[in-house]
């Protein structure tokens, strides 16, 4: 499968690659490429130009911002996945990186392209929407922070405008104190989740606190279930109340009841793997 | 048009692509490069796998002017001097294939492996396939053949 015609331009900077995109109503960024290419081969989305981020210097990065740590858009998951950084102070993004597609994927794709495209079946937007992460957005005006739960608005849908770019994604410190888990589930090795579950909450008094638990693939966006949060805070079986307010999708990998009730399992599973941490 | 340099398995190439050219079709078509197959077309299976710039990627899935000014290898870059690259003995000393359609991804994806890791467990092994389909289900050879250049 061949994709339709397009134009094609390099961007030296993010003001290039802005300015590239002003110039065009459908243009389209194009990262590692890895949700981009397999759709572009489809037909089913046929931008008149593409403008290639991916050779932008000084986007590719792990680094230590004080309680955050900042990762710029162009990381690829492989390279999330064996940060030193994130292992120490949030493996829960390194474990989740690790687990996107397959080597071959994790080789190309970057976080920020994953992010941006907002596909409600990937691992690392439910991964930020459990961390309350934050994710700066250029545009014409300069550059905004949006945060997580402002950030997805629908299936492929996301706040980054047409004229925009990620820039930028921060996510919180994990102290020692942090319980957390991902784990999702998938027919084959390198499948998207049919389900995936990121739990995250703090140990207290016995208990946990600030717990966060997100599902993948459960709706149209990533989901917070803000149910089973309560549930897991108050000392009961969050797994019951996991698919309480999702619309999950049917399809060949199952239908709608088979992922909640695949939500209540998962859930359970990662809220007593991250116990045990 | 757009003026593309690459370099496959140690060969400099001026070529002049469409954007929309896949790798695997500049490599198959313009270079007459046929060791790197296509299977499925959408990103699945992994028989298109080539090494850019010594890490395993799907060639169906970048386009040429991504790879331009970036090295390339392909299966028929592996061997050196007539001798087989280990790997490729090693394959064949464990009958790791059957109808050898996956085979050239599954050698280029075992050499991105072992390039990181050079000895990887045997779960590590099969977690590293995870991007490679082999429809004879000949796995167990495969990572039986990767173990022994492992270790």
């Amino acid at each position: 499968m061949i994709p339709a015609p397009f134009d094609y331009e390099r961007a030296e900077s993010v003001e290039h690659a802005l300015s590239l995109l002003a110039e065009r109503e459908d243009a389209k960024l194009l990262a590692g490429g890895h949700s981009l290419l397999p759709l572009l081969r489809l037909r089913a989305v046929r931008p008149s130009l593409l403008v290639d981020v991916g050779r932008i210097e000084g986007l590719a990065y792990v680094r230590d911002a004080g309680a955050a740590i900042a990762i710029g858009a162009l990381t690829r998951h492989h390279d999330l996945a064996r940060s030193p950084l994130l292992q120490e102070h949030n493996p829960l993004v390194s474990r989740a990186a690790g687990l996107v597609g397959d080597p071959q994927v994790r080789h190309r794709g970057t976080i920020g392209g994953s992010l941006a495209h907002g596909d409600p079946a990937s691992d690392l937007p439910a991964v930020l929407l459990a961390l309350d992460g934050e994710v700066d957005v250029a545009g014409p005006d300069g550059v905004r922070t949006v945060a997580a739960r402002d950030f997805f608005l629908g299936p492929f849908q996301t706040a980054v405008g047409q004229r925009e770019m990620v820039t930028e994604v921060r996510v919180p410190k994990l102290t020692g104190d942090h319980v957390w888990s991902y784990l999702k589930f998938r027919r084959r090795a390198q499948d998207w989740a049919t389900v995936g579950v990121a739990a995250l909450a703090r140990r207290s008094d016995g208990g946990v606190a600030e717990p966060a638990i997100a599902l993948v693939n459960m709706g149209a966006t990533p989901l917070r279930a803000v149910a089973a949060e309560a549930a897991w805070a108050a000392g009961e079986d969050p797994g019951a109340l996991a698919a309480e307010g999702t619309e999950p999708p049917s399809d060949t990998n199952g239908s709608a009841e088979y992922r909640r009730h695949l939500a209540q399992v998962l859930v359970r599973r990662a809220v007593a793997e991250a116990a045990a941490r | 048009m757009r003026d593309v340099s690459l370099t496959v398995n140690g060969v400099r190439h001026e070529l002049e692509l469409e954007p929309r050219e896949l790798l695997v079709y500049v490599l198959r078509e313009r270079l007459g490069l046929t060791g790197t197959v296509v299977g499925c077309d959408t990103s699945s299976c992994g028989a298109c796998t080539v090494l850019l710039d010594g890490e395993s990627v799907k060639s169906c899935t970048v386009l040429g002017v991504q790879a331009d000014g970036h090295e390339i290898t392909t299966v028929e870059g592996l061997a050196r001097d007539g001798e087989l690259h280990p790997l490729q003995q090693s394959f064949h000393e464990h009958h790791a294939l059957q109808c050898g359609y996956c085979t050239s991804g599954m050698l280029l994806a075992a050499a991105s492996l072992l390039a990181e890791n050079p000895s990887p467990s045997e779960a590590e092994i099969r977690q590293a396939l995870e991007g490679n389909l082999c429809r004879c289900t000949g796995y167990q050879n495969i990572v039986d053949a990767i173990q022994a250049v492992a270790s």
